[in-house]
């Protein structure tokens, strides 16, 4: 079965794999999670403002979201993205966004429905106690948030929104579909190249594995260690 | 915006040769569902058998349920219908490979299959917690009506646990029917990828996606709606989502 397994072209394309490819896979999901946690964080704050329009439009938001196929959603942000930049920047023309600029977008914009609903689920396990007596002490509503509210609820979801965090690692091999060189592109690249698809597809898998397995671990160690303190 | 609309493309004819636009869309609704709902059978038996595995005393049967877990979960789901596309026909034994290769309709029996089992490591960990959020006394009860374990499975256990699970089962089949887009990359020709084709034979990449954006939405309502309905008339009184 391995008897013409090739390990030199792994050994050859070690650097770009993991340089090139890695880097933006990371890249893209550190920043991609970051964005879609301050959106999130925002939208679910609309749903629970007690404004019923504003509720109503990130209700629906979200809906929107989560009922498409991310594939769908990358591929019309990669298309609509140069308009949104036209319409922003004023310029006369579609303005050029690279892959990295656009998958960006594409994936805050998308998670951010996601990790929402995990800080609205947040939000609402904070006791009504703690904004009620935020209030009695004189606090805004913004000052109750900042220092009340929200520091718990990221607290408690903190397990949930990294195990969100390592769903999007691997939902971003999906801008495989835009051709774009991520981790998963980059092994494709060279797999094609050089003819090499089983050792190439292999060593990915193996790769995306023992990154999740490993992050997911960490994430139940903590859970167990904040468990604790309650 | 500098964007020629023309929503009347639907009623052209594509290069395709099989009809407008239009009949494209719909062939490519057709094959998702398809797909979905193979999947989604596989995904049910499957994650079924893996997360009853689970909970039995076993030791062994625990760990067999933890590694088909932990194994279809950590890897994303493109490069799984990869391995299964690409990878398997090559590291079989030649001929058995040889065969891989030339079965018809291969990007749908790969889908059905891969994203089958991709799903069925949720299925048997939703499973799993329905059953554990059972109380000890029905196992125990059952047990101590001399039932046999499979029996207390067959007859208490598991027809309490899947009708507390519904509601997550409801959204494990929504993401079944997204994933089929992943599809695509090895060649299924579903939903996703006519409007993708669409959008490369005429050039409307807007109305192509806008069209795509609503079949999915409708999906998901239809959907939805008659798991509603299901859950109404399968909750358990006395449970949260009882009356």
């Amino acid at each position: 079965m391995f008897a013409n397994f090739d390990f030199d072209v792994i050994r050859r394309s070690l650097g770009y794999l993991f340089f090139d490819g890695m880097t933006f896979t990371l890249t893209l999901t550190g920043l991609a999670s970051l964005g879609g946690l301050i959106f999130g964080t925002l939208i679910a704050m609309m749903r629970l403002s007690g404004f019923k329009l504003l509720g109503r439009i990130a209700g629906l938001y979200v809906d929107l979201m989560r009922s498409l196929p991310l594939v769908l959603v990358i591929f019309w942000f990669y298309f609509l993205v140069p308009y949104i930049g036209q319409w922003v920047t004023g310029s006369s023309r579609p303005i050029h966004v690279g892959a990295f600029g656009s998958s960006l977008v594409t994936f805050t914009i998308f998670e951010a429905a996601y990790f929402s609903e995990i800080m609205r689920a947040g939000i609402q396990s904070i006791s009504s106690g703690q904004p009620a007596a935020a209030q009695a002490l004189g606090l805004t509503y913004s000052q109750t948030m900042r220092y009340v509210v929200l520091p718990q609820a990221f607290r408690n979801m903190l397990p949930v929104l990294l195990t969100q965090t390592i769903v999007l690692f691997q939902d971003t091999s999906l801008v495989y579909v835009l051709s774009i060189p991520d981790f998963l592109g980059a092994a494709s690249k060279v797999a094609q190249r050089d003819g090499r698809l089983v050792e190439m597809y292999l060593f990915a898998a193996a790769i995306y594995f023992l990154v999740s397995c490993v992050a997911s671990f960490a994430v139940r160690r903590l859970q167990t260690r904040i468990a604790f303190v309650h | 915006m500098n964007y020629h609309w023309n929503w009347r493309i639907f009623w052209e004819p594509a290069p395709s040769g099989t009809g407008t636009y239009l009949d494209m869309l719909l062939s490519g609704l057709v094959l998702t569902i398809e797909t979905a709902i193979c999947a989604w059978i596989i995904a049910l038996a499957v994650g079924s058998v893996v997360g009853v595995l689970r909970t039995l005393p076993s030791r062994a049967a625990s760990w067999i349920s933890f590694a088909h877990v932990e194994f279809f979960r950590n890897m994303p789901l493109l490069v799984q219908l990869f391995l299964w596309f690409f990878v398997l026909p090559e590291i079989l034994p030649h001929a058995w490979g040889l065969w891989l290769k030339q079965i018809p309709h291969a990007p749908f029996y790969t889908a059905a299959i891969g994203i089958g089992l991709f799903m069925s490591a949720r299925v048997a960990e939703q499973l799993r917690a329905g059953i554990g959020s059972l109380p000890r006394g029905q196992m125990l009860a059952a047990t101590a009506l001399g039932l046999t374990t499979a029996q207390s499975y067959r007859y208490v256990l598991l027809p309490m646990a899947f009708r507390i699970i519904m509601p997550p089962l409801t959204s494990e089949f929504l993401s079944t029917i997204k994933n089929t887009s992943v599809a695509l990359t090895i060649g299924l020709v579903e939903l996703t990828a006519e409007a993708r084709s669409m959008q490369e034979f005429s050039f409307q990449v807007f109305e192509a996606f806008t069209a795509a954006t609503v079949l999915y939405l409708l999906i998901n309502i239809v959907v939805v709606t008659a798991m509603r309905f299901l859950e109404r008339g399968l909750a358990v009184p006395g449970y949260i989502t009882g009356k």
